[in-house]
């Protein structure tokens, strides 16, 4: 998990030089935000110069998922001080999510240290990597003529294809894309990628969900009991 | 050194702390009926093909007029997918696009 939240933080870094980011900027998304999605969809708006309003709603849509972590770890966090739950939540991603819940359930007990290190594990490099990525990026005189221009939007591709699990994934996925690259041509690309991204779940609800015992409803109800109630 | 966006990312933030933290710190404000969920679930693999395909698919003029364009990118961005696919590995398949768009323009080909 370390190795590779550093390897995801150097094409960070790369990106966030692409994306014309200074040090201090780069540093400072992978410190206050620390949610590599979004970052990367941030650094996509910023680059197509869309207002900030409309990066801050994106941001927090995409990150509205950690409800469900935060509310999945509740039971084993709940006799933790406040002030240490409030941390403890800052550097809750889905890397230490899966690790630590993962670790509680095998001991059957809560484990605190148990989540610092699996947080920490990802915290440190993420950041250490972004400006390893970033410093590395201003060294090189022609990105393009290495590629590194494309890294982005591969990085954006291979996230959305591990994030596709089912069939609504998959139209959530392909109808953002029409979406967005209609409008975009038509109108704004960054408007096209707001409307994509929040229009295409709209019309992959009306897709049938996982049928029950599949894999993608053992996670959701892993993730949250009450998801099994989903249609 | 710029700091504008050190604003921004602090907004970002202000916005991601309550959806880790209010669970955690006020139990019961999570309970967001199921479709709910799951749209906000959806949202991840919308938004990230868009802007993938935004970014392969659009190029702007000066005068920020967007218009349709097919290069390297495009089977750069495709190989990517089909290695991440396969191998479930980011790093592997973002490397393999830069090679892959490097190789075609030291070649003249792109």
């Amino acid at each position: 998990m370390a190795i590779t939240a550093a390897a995801f933080g150097v094409v960070y870094g790369l990106a966030a030089r692409t994306a014309g980011l200074s040090l201090a900027e780069a540093i400072a998304m992978s410190v206050f935000v620390f949610a590599g999605a979004s970052q990367f969809a941030a650094l996509g708006l910023i680059a197509q110069a869309a207002p900030w309003p409309a990066i801050i709603v994106l941001t927090a849509v995409l990150n509205a998922r950690h409800l469900l972590y935060s509310a999945a770890l509740l039971p084993w966090l709940r006799p933790r001080p406040v002030a240490e739950r409030a941390v403890i939540a800052h550097l809750l991603t889905d890397e230490a999510f899966a690790l630590s819940l993962h670790h509680f359930q095998r001991l059957g007990r809560t484990d605190v240290g148990g989540y610092w290190l699996a947080a920490g594990l990802i915290f440190i490099p993420w950041n250490v990597a972004t400006i390893v990525g970033l410093l590395g990026g201003q060294v090189i005189p022609d990105p393009r003529r290495f590629g590194i221009d494309v890294i982005f939007p591969a990085a954006m591709a291979a996230l959305a294809v591990l994030l596709v699990h089912g069939r609504r994934d998959l139209v959530a996925a392909v109808v953002g894309v029409a979406v967005a690259v209609g409008l975009g041509l038509a109108v704004d690309p960054a408007l096209g990628v707001l409307a994509g991204g929040l229009g295409g779940p709209l019309v992959a609800l009306l897709v049938p969900g996982p049928r029950p015992g599949s894999p993608a409803t053992a996670l959701a109800e892993e993730l949250d009991p009450s998801l099994g109630a989903t249609p | 050194m710029s700091l504008g966006l050190v604003v921004l990312a602090l907004l970002m933030g202000a916005v991601t702390y309550p959806s880790r933290a209010l669970p955690l710190l006020a139990p019961g404000l999570e309970r967001l009926p199921p479709r709910a969920l799951e749209y906000l679930r959806l949202v991840g693999p919308a938004v990230l093909a868009a802007l993938a395909a935004v970014n392969v698919a659009i190029v702007l003029d000066p005068a920020r007029r967007p218009s349709f364009q097919v290069g390297i990118e495009w089977l750069a961005v495709a190989t990517c997918v089909a290695l991440v696919a396969w191998r479930r590995n980011l790093f592997v398949g973002v490397i393999a696009a830069a090679i892959l768009v490097a190789l075609a323009r030291a070649s003249g080909a792109a």
